[in-house]
């Protein structure tokens, strides 16, 4: 018998350990972007990588999304797994043909010839001073695109076990991680390889009277909500972590709006369009009978995102407690 | 590749015929941007501001070439790496740093990362784009647009030897070789793309080649000798001006620290390497030029640095005193007029912020 061991980590050492593990593991794991060699990645993600692996493995590429993903299919089509990194989620925009037109439709068009079994990892969101084009929240757009998967850890165990299960996913990933959070706490994670399954939310806090939906970066700040409204009135919030974005675990959000009755959704990105107007035809189509108040969304504003004002911009704790209570007081 | 002035500032090529007023101009935009990024450096590790670029070692690059510019018809599409380019064109050092702290008097309205400038004023300028390469297509456009509107103007582009790789490289290049486009292309080839050496970001022998495949004549230049970026770009300038059509030119030059205030170069540079290039500073080389033409006299080069180091850490205390922008300003410029939703979400936003003391974590730290 062994005992498992634990390593005490942060989100951006349980993405890196992750990655490691699945490379041990698996020689057709390679890891491919731009600074991600030598380096280690601008956060550090890949750090000591091609020091393991040499650089037939963990390769720093040409400064082009387009070309990290576009070949990343390619590998992916015959043989290997790639992990692509791209930089910062504002500049995977050049690769959106890639992805979307590619990546996504290949098992489609070709009638489940050719796959192409991906991860893309990208550092998204705000709150570290990044302006307009380092802080954004751009899951919106790829969740509207059929054939790609979308996956957003908020803590390091999950980040550990959602990203072994991104990269045993026969179709394309999104992995989406939440740069806020690369450092600001750590958890006891194991030491061995594990997959936590996609597409299975987690609840964070139980509780009955109300739902707050949430992922990523935003789970710690609803956490603290839901908390904090528990002591000043003593109310039960659930707080659900919705992780795995697509494909949704829609049963287990039904099941949590049914039960508590009144719903809060919590994202950075704009609110238009944004993945709470999602949860909330989910209630108005299935559950419309069990709710109790309007659906509320705290989001970011419909605009780009500020630097000076950043925090402004993003919802925080008092943002998510008012909304809590304008729902509770319904 | 042309050189002038080798790195000991011994004359190797024929000066270019240029009044001595600019050559002290360029000297002068050297030094501010060297003393701005010494301020710029200092906020960051204080706190005060949550990064910044280094031009150091780049300055000649950025200063040659904006002297190749006519301030009154010509535009600016630069890289991040430019400061140089604004100094020299009488860019006040006040409108850089209020862009530093982001507060309410920043062109962007405290909407961008620090050094992303914009300005109309003395020069056009284009606002400054995270997305590596964006400008270099958008350039040739403008280009297109003097063309089609019977103006004499040039626009210059710059952008790194990483931006080489970006498909916005590509389509600029090659829609400027079809239309013959009044631009310059210019490659600031500093061996680097963050830790990217050259070697991994393109197997041609050299970036001015690249022209070749576009139609476009190249050309190679030392980028740490001032005189010879502005030969060539003035070369360059002339001809696109008189409907000889684009030039791409690639100045050889060196990254003498981090990427930004936030990178550490030793973990992917030599120190050898780095003391290689230290011995080939442009401001040096050049002033032992300028000293022994008699364009500096002794004790000028002092005079001046000290000059823009008070310059620099008053701007920067004045724009550390301002105000930070108005709420109102996350929500304007967005379209020209507000549409109703966005309206909306403004008032709520003001009366939410206002009606309580919110002590709103205004810290945040940039890693790259
Ligand atoms: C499209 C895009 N991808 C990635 C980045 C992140 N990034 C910022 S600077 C940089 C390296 C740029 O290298 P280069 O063009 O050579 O310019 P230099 O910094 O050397 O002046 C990278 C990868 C970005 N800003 N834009």
């Amino acid at each position: 018998m062994t005992t498992a061991t634990k390593t005490k980590m942060t989100l951006v050492q349980a993405v890196n350990d992750s990655l490691k593990c699945a490379m041990r593991a698996d020689d057709s794991v390679l890891v491919l972007g731009e600074d991600v060699g030598p380096k280690g990645g601008v956060f550090l993600a890949t750090d000591g990588l091609t020091a393991e692996f040499g650089e037939e493995r963990c390769f720093d590429t040409p400064l082009s999304e387009d070309g990290i993903i576009g070949v990343g299919i390619g590998m992916a089509m015959n043989g290997m797994k790639p992990v692509c990194e791209i930089q910062f989620q504002d500049f995977i925009f050049p690769a959106f043909d890639q992805i979307v037109s590619e990546a996504a439709k290949m098992r489609y068009r070709s009638g489940g010839q050719y796959t192409v079994p991906m991860v893309i990892r990208t550092p998204y969101g705000g709150g570290i001073r990044g302006g307009l084009y380092h802080s954004q929240s751009g899951e919106a757009y790829f969740c509207h695109t059929p054939g790609l998967k979308v996956v957003v850890p908020s803590n390091p165990y999950d980040a550990k076990g959602l990203l072994a299960a991104a990269i045993a996913d026969p179709d394309p990933v999104l992995f989406l991680e939440p740069k806020a959070l690369y450092r600001s706490s750590k958890m006891e994670v194991p030491d061995e390889e594990y997959i936590i399954p996609l597409s299975k939310v987690a609840t964070v806090i139980d509780g009955d009277e109300l739902v707050v939906f949430c992922y990523g970066a935003m789970v710690p700040v609803c956490t603290k909500a839901a908390e904090r409204v528990k002591e000043s009135r003593g109310a039960s919030i659930r707080v659900v972590d919705l992780r795995t974005l697509m494909p949704l675990d829609e049963e287990a959000v039904l099941d949590a709006i049914r039960e508590c009755g009144r719903v809060v959704t919590v994202h950075e990105a704009p609110r238009f369009c944004g993945f709470g107007a999602e949860i909330s035809a989910l209630a108005a189509e299935h559950a419309i009978e069990y709710l109790e108040a309007p659906v509320k969304r705290v989001t970011g504003f419909d605009t780009p995102f500020p630097n000076t004002l950043e925090h402004y911009y993003m919802p925080d704790t008092r943002r998510v407690v008012d909304a809590i209570e304008e729902a509770l007081d319904f | 590749m042309i050189q002038i002035l080798d790195p000991k500032g011994n004359q190797v090529g024929t000066p270019p015929n240029v009044d001595p007023k600019v050559v002290i101009r360029m000297y002068r935009a050297m030094v501010a941007t060297r003393q701005f990024d010494d301020r710029a450096m200092k906020l960051q590790r204080t706190g005060k501001v949550g990064f910044s670029i280094p031009n150091e070692g780049i300055e000649a690059v950025s200063a040659g070439a904006a002297a190749a510019l006519d301030a009154s018809k010509d535009w600016i599409a630069p890289h991040y790496r430019d400061f140089a380019m604004a100094l020299f064109h009488g860019v006040k050092p006040q409108e850089m740093m209020d862009n530093m702290f982001g507060n309410q008097d920043d062109h962007a309205r405290g909407r961008q990362m620090p050094v992303h400038f914009t300005f109309t004023e003395p020069i056009r300028w284009l606002s400054i784009s995270s997305p590596l390469g964006t400008q270099v297509p958008n350039a040739v456009g403008i280009a297109m647009a003097m063309q089609k509107r019977g103006e004499d103007g040039v626009v210059l582009t710059s952008f790194g030897d990483g931006s080489t790789s970006t498909s916005g490289f590509h389509s600029g290049m090659n829609f400027a070789g079809v239309t013959q486009a009044p631009v310059v292309f210019l490659c600031q080839n500093n061996q680097y793309a963050i830790s990217c050496p050259v070697e991994k970001q393109t197997a041609s022998s050299s970036f001015a080649i690249k022209g070749e495949a576009y139609g476009i004549p190249g050309v190679k230049v030392d980028g740490n000798d001032v005189l010879a970026v502005y030969d060539a770009v003035k070369k360059a300038v002339d001809r696109a001006r008189n409907g000889g059509g684009p030039t791409l030119i690639e100045a050889l030059t060196f990254r003498m620290g981090g990427h930004s205030t936030s990178d550490d170069p030793r973990r992917y540079i030599e120190a050898s390497v780095m003391d290689e290039w230290a011995a080939k500073d442009p401001i040096a080389r050049f002033r032992v030029y300028l000293e022994r033409e008699g364009i500096l006299h002794p004790g000028d080069a002092d005079d001046i640095q000290e000059e823009f180091a008070a310059v620099m850490k008053e701007a920067s205390e004045v724009a550390e005193g301002k105000a930070r922008p108005a709420l109102e300003t996350i929500f304007s410029d967005t379209f020209k007029d507000m549409p109703e939703h966005l309206k909306a979400q403004r008032d709520w936003c003001i009366s939410h912020y206002s009606s309580r003391d919110e002590s709103v974590n205004e810290k945040g730290e940039f890693p790259l």
